[in-house]
């Protein structure tokens, strides 16, 4: 009787892995059936274009290069800063606890609220208008509670012997962290930055809100360029009526599954090269 | 366990008892402890203990799980600092210098008082890596010829540099067991400490790793002050001059070695090293 249970737990959790990747699957298949034609370098070095056969994406991507960049440059110090005092230092007091329970509430707010909150605070308030800069910290918003929590997390399984190592050898408490702590947790640090940036990249709604453009015939040359980003031009060509412009979302949509992927793939790099250093 | 404070032999009472003791063993007083309570919380884990550590001995604490000797070898350099809700009460000095005095500089103790964990915890970085970094840190040599230099004396100190001569660049995880004690043990000493703690250095190690730290243990005592503590009796009985033996938080006796081994005052000393009890 228990071994059938077993049995039938094991058929039931390969059931909904099945599932899930048939979905999966049959999503990526469609968008690939539909845009992969499409594919092309024109594709990537035209702009956006009235005509459907010839717009590209190039002003979206190197948007949404230069967004994600920024992004990440502004969430990862502060995150990480964060997340050494949470940890390291304010473990014990309410405050942080406090802070430690928002945090991870933040993490579940809907995307539209940052972008809310980054329209007043960066485009008005702070007068950063409709630009890469005010796009990038909005996003930043958005991927710290996910960088600091993941930080946290790193930074909780270095072992305690390591820093008790370093304080006997007369290290201060930040020589500790700095020259110890901190590169062991980088392998799980740089996978939470990951994870942010590619929520952040799919992100379109907090953009909008700010004020990203839908059509803009330059890419972004500082950061405080206006700007548009793939979502945005694969939301708008999917908006209009041709069939033609349904092509273009589609490969549009590749473009940006190619991006994350790559984007992916340069962080499990960095993450092994840093894991072997440790070994090697 | 009542707020009582007790007094617990030291040496001198030690001495009157036993007669002079050998000329050898009366060197100065390096740390000298006044009936020191120490606290987890609320709960008591050190009862008034009174002890004074010789310069240029090996001073073992014995005593079963939970006695309280490696909390207090961490007192030692202040190293229960780093656990919260932690409390110290009573007195140490160190050369006359007052460990938990309010002006007292904690990175600059440790510099002072090494220490040697249980378990071997080099730094996921290569051996020379490890090393350097306590010089690093402290700013302890100026070039880089010099500090090579101090890294293969440390190691030669640590009796490791044959072994690892030519991987230091190596990881040190890649050592055994016994290597990775070792290497902790040149780390520690790379920064010249006037004292070595060293919390059960070999209660991981087989019993050939376990004699090279001792054969080690018996060479450095000539330029260093020794506090091992120890589970293995034995051990306790090879390698120091002096032991003291703990119970339930208290000292209960410290004397030389060879006489809580073979003529204990207390009877609950005895019975330990008998093997009746704990």
């Amino acid at each position: 009787m228990k071994k059938r249970l077993d049995l039938l737990f094991q058929i039931a959790s390969l059931m909904t892995l099945v599932i899930a990747l048939t979905a999966l699957g049959a999503l990526v298949w469609d968008i690939i059936s539909d845009g992969a034609s499409r594919l092309s370098l024109s594709f990537l070095t035209n702009i956006a274009s009235r005509n459907a056969a010839e717009a590209g994406v190039y002003h979206a991507l190197m948007g949404s290069i230069w967004v994600i960049a920024l992004t990440g440059a502004l969430a990862l110090p502060i995150g990480v800063a964060a997340a050494i005092y949470l940890e390291e230092y304010g473990t014990r007091s309410r405050m942080a606890r406090f802070i430690e329970l928002n945090i991870s509430n933040l993490a579940a707010v809907p995307s539209i609220i940052y972008g809310l909150l980054g329209l007043g605070l960066f485009v008005r308030l702070m007068g950063m208008g409709q630009s890469v800069m005010a796009g990038a910290a909005t996003l930043a918003l958005l991927a710290l509670p996910v960088v600091i929590l993941s930080t946290r997390e790193a930074l909780r399984t270095v072992p305690n012997t390591i820093r008790e190592g370093s304080y006997a050898l007369g290290a201060t408490k930040w020589q500790t962290i700095w020259h110890q702590v901190l590169p062991m947790a980088t392998p799980g640090v740089l996978t939470g930055l990951i994870l942010a940036l590619s929520r952040a990249i799919g992100e379109t709604a907090p953009l909008i809100t700010i004020g990203a453009l839908t059509y803009i015939p330059f890419a972004p040359d500082t950061v405080w360029s206006k700007f548009t980003v793939l979502p945005i031009q694969v939301f708008n060509w999917v908006s209009r009526p041709q069939a033609e412009f349904k092509t273009n979302a589609a490969a549009g949509i590749l473009v940006l599954l190619v991006l994350l992927l790559s984007m992916n793939a340069v962080a499990i790099v960095v993450r092994d090269r840093h894991q072997r250093q440790g070994r090697a | 366990m009542t707020g009582a404070t007790r007094t617990v032999p030291s040496l001198s009472g030690v001495v009157a008892r036993g007669g002079q003791p050998p000329a050898s063993l009366d060197t100065p007083v390096k740390i000298d402890v006044d009936r020191l309570n120490f606290y987890y919380g609320e709960k008591r884990a050190l009862d008034g203990i009174s002890i004074q550590i010789r310069t240029n001995l090996v001073t073992a604490f014995i005593g079963p799980s939970g006695c309280g000797k490696s909390t207090f070898l961490r007192t030692l350099n202040r190293m229960n600092d780093i656990i919260p809700g932690t409390r110290v009460e009573g007195k140490v000095e160190i050369d006359g210098e007052a460990v938990y005095g309010s002006n007292l500089d904690v990175v600059a103790l440790r510099r002072r008082v090494g220490m040697v964990f249980q378990k071997s915890n080099p730094f996921p970085k290569s051996i020379f890596e490890n090393i350097a970094y306590g010089l690093r840190i402290n700013g302890l040599t100026r070039t880089k010829a010099e500090m090579a230099e101090r890294v293969e004396e440390s190691l030669r100190q640590a009796a490791i540099w044959e072994e690892v001569k030519d991987r230091l660049h190596d990881s040190a995880l890649a050592l055994s067991g016994g290597q990775q004690q070792r290497l902790c043990i040149a780390r520690a000493l790379a920064i010249r400490p006037e004292i070595l703690l060293m919390d059960e250095p070999a209660s991981a190690l087989d019993p050939i790793a376990t004699q090279r730290i001792e054969e080690l243990i018996y060479d450095l005592k000539k330029n260093y002050t020794i506090v091992i503590v120890t589970h293995n009796m034995q051990q306790a009985a090879r390698v120091s001059d002096l032991t003291a033996f703990f119970w339930l938080g208290r000292l209960v006796e410290f004397d030389r070695t060879d006489k809580i081994f073979t003529a204990p005052a207390e009877k609950l000393t005895e019975d330990y090293v008998t093997g009746r009890c704990g």
